[in-house]
């Protein structure tokens, strides 16, 4: 029964590192309707800033995951202004191409610029260990990954469905051209939400490292989780990317402690079956 | 008289070396990943190219070396065949050498053998796969013949009942049937066994099977790089102890070992080369690496990358660069040096290497997390597939 627990919790804090990466990508392939396959390549590119600077320059763990979210952010701005705002009216397949292609350039420049090799981050002493609750031992850092979930999941939702710019976004994505003629500047705004959607992504990436490593190959090796976690909440929901994340986390743990045979298919057959029955995602609403 | 004579023939003899070591370098095609998720292999073969040709120079018995780099891109066979095709019939290569992922390996073995082109394996380590190819050497290791040696360690500590974890891959099957079989043999039980697919970066669910079950020890094999201190730390979070584990070398090889930080400590490995292993010929080679590449950490690959270069230059320089493809075969056959990871030499009847296993111990020194030797076997073969 304990294993179980700690099993249930180990499911829950996997949900909630794949709910860090994918909450900006629920922004920009969710809300936006951009097919950014180039997502987790962000998230990379903070995970790198962050273990650089902790290891190279000596920075504070915290002080490294705001810088990594910033540069994530500029990153994305850039890859927005010069390629991928064009392709906003274009279709999916080409969205895909030319994101995937970017994804590709990110793994040779990490692998040029950082080397092949995996890269260690170092977390502060606080975050490294366990808590005992009772019987229970909870590592510190997933904990803490489960609070930043949580303040993440809370925040994004009251700046999406509470704020006029949350507003602005879901009305620009709706109807690019009358939200245009109402006079909001759609292209600042979705250069706006672009570089929020990255940031997160370099957030994610920074926060995730401790548990996933990071490598060159960090941007396919989590593509296929992020884009099953996404389009099973529902595009556009929030809400229905957390709670895919943590269906999805949950099922992939207890599926390979129970079943370790087939436990890696178990979560894809999920995803599946979820899919099949709604099309739109837990969440989401038909479009 | 006799002088000027000497000294003209040496000249002409001299120009005319000159002209072969220009007109017919000798190739080596090098088939590796650098890129991918083995693209550290690359990198780490390259370093062991530059320290060869800085300890025994660009030519070998009057001709010059080229090596010919190729990117394998990982585990993909069919690029490694097309490549391989490419190496033989387009630059007319004398050696091939290189390959890390064994499906690469088998793709690229029947080509060479078809071709009469010898092939030095550096690292595949899933045994059998040298039988029907005969133009195949392999310089690396095979996981059987690591756990087998695991095994028998295994017994002699009194440990009850192991549980195994290897990855879901052939060198992982051969490492899990070879440990089961000799560990049972020996008289231990097996707690239960479990494997990951190469692509879980959460082990979370494995790690608990493995508490569920309690054993005196867990046998852990897993493909080098990012993955070993994921779990390590893991296994470490969970409440386990790390001395528990006993697995092959590639969980804490020096490229992933600083990664893995504390969560290593205690863990003993069975391994070809240990990084603090104290001989004279390993201390030179951590120099020469030092001095080409001070970033890299210095591994089991540029070792027996480097191994492999140097038994390429002994088979041209006995036959004086006149190379003929089944003598070339019989002498590397023969080939027998100390290298940094010890002596090592080929086992004639099946092309395999005969090296020393070491059993290491992961300690701290000097604030450094390293492996230690703490006992070793002398010439060990591959002891074929249990599977």
């Amino acid at each position: 029964m304990l294993g179980f627990v700690n099993i249930l919790l180990g499911g829950i804090a996997y949900g909630f590192v794949l709910f860090l990466m994918a909450g900006g990508l629920s922004i920009t392939l969710g809300l936006m309707g951009f097919a950014n396959m180039a997502h987790a390549a962000l998230a990379m590119v903070g995970g790198y800033t962050a273990a650089l600077l902790i290891g190279k320059a000596g920075w504070p763990f915290f002080a490294a995951v705001v810088m990594a979210g910033l540069t994530a952010a500029a990153t994305g701005a850039i890859l927005e202004r010069l390629l991928f705002r064009r392709l906003y009216q274009a279709s999916e397949l080409e969205q895909v191409l030319l994101t995937i292609g970017v994804v590709y350039v990110a793994i040779a420049a990490a692998t040029y610029l950082a080397g092949p090799e995996q890269m260690a981050i170092g977390v502060p002493a606080w975050l490294d260990g366990n808590l005992s609750l009772g019987p229970v031992d909870l590592n510190r850092y997933r904990l803490f990954l489960i609070v930043s979930g949580l303040v993440l999941l809370l925040s994004l939702v009251r700046l999406i469905e509470h704020t006029t710019f949350g507003a602005k976004i879901r009305a620009a994505v709706f109807n690019r051209r009358m939200t245009a003629s109402c006079g909001i500047d759609v292209d600042k705004l979705y250069a706006l939400a672009f570089a929020l959607g990255s940031a997160l992504a370099g957030i994610g990436g920074a926060l995730s490292v401790n548990l996933l490593g990071l490598d060159p190959n960090f941007p396919i090796k989590f593509l296929t989780e992020l884009l099953i976690v996404v389009s099973v909440g529902g595009l556009g929901s929030l809400r229905g990317t957390f709670l895919a994340a943590m269906l999805f986390g949950v099922i992939d743990v207890v599926g390979k402690y129970l079943l370790p045979e087939i436990g890696a298919f178990i979560i894809y057959a999920t995803a599946l079956a979820l899919l099949t029955m709604r099309p739109q995602g837990l969440v989401g609403r038909p479009r | 008289m006799i002088a000027r004579g000497v000294i003209v023939a040496t000249a002409m003899l001299a120009a005319t070396i000159s002209v072969r070591a220009e007109d017919r370098p000798l190739k080596i095609g090098w088939l590796m990943s650098y890129t991918g998720p083995g693209a550290a292999a690359g990198a780490a073969s390259d370093a062991a190219i530059d320290v060869f040709f800085k300890t025994f120079g660009k030519s070998v018995a009057g001709r010059k070396i080229e090596i010919i780099k190729r990117d394998t891109t990982g585990p993909a066979p069919d690029v490694a065949r097309r490549l391989a095709q490419e190496l033989i019939v387009g630059e007319k290569v004398d050696f091939l050498a290189g390959m890390d992922y064994t499906p690469n390996t088998m793709a690229v073995a029947p080509l060479s053998t078809s071709a009469k082109v010898p092939l030095l394996i550096v690292n595949s380590a899933t045994s059998g796969i040298l039988a029907k190819h005969p133009f195949a050497v392999r310089f690396g290791f095979t996981t059987a013949e690591m756990a087998q040696q695991l095994a028998a360690y295994a017994s002699k500590q009194k440990f009850k009942s192991v549980y195994t974890f290897v990855h879901e891959y052939e060198p992982g099957l051969d490492a899990e049937a070879m440990f089961i079989r000799e560990f049972k043999s020996a008289g231990g039980a097996v707690a239960g066994s479990v494997r990951a697919p190469l692509k879980a970066t959460d082990f979370s669910a494995y790690i608990q099977r493995i508490k569920d079950a309690n054993p005196d020890a867990v046998f852990v094999f897993m493909a080098a790089g990012e993955l070993p201190p994921i779990f390590l730390r893991q296994f470490k979070e969970a409440g386990l102890d790390p001395a528990k584990i006993i697995g092959i070398g590639d969980i804490t090889d020096e490229a992933s070992l600083p990664v893995a930080g504390d969560a290593a400590l205690g863990v003993v490995t069975a391994f070809h080369y240990t990084q603090t292993h104290d001989s004279e010929a390993n201390k030179e080679f951590a120099r020469a690496f030092k001095s080409v590449a001070p970033d890299r950490p210095l591994n089991f690959l540029p070792v027996v990358a480097y191994d492999v270069l140097r038994a390429i230059r002994q088979v041209v320089e006995a036959q004086e660069g006149e190379l003929n493809p089944d003598r070339t075969m019989e002498l590397l056959k023969q080939i027998k040096f100390e290298s940094p990871r010890g002596p090592i030499s080929i086992d004639p009847a099946t092309r395999e290497i005969v090296q020393t296993v070491y059993f290491r111990k992961v300690e701290k020194r000097d604030g450094q997390i390293v492996n230690v030797e703490f006992a070793s076997t002398p010439d060990v073969k591959d002891p074929g597939s249990a599977r």
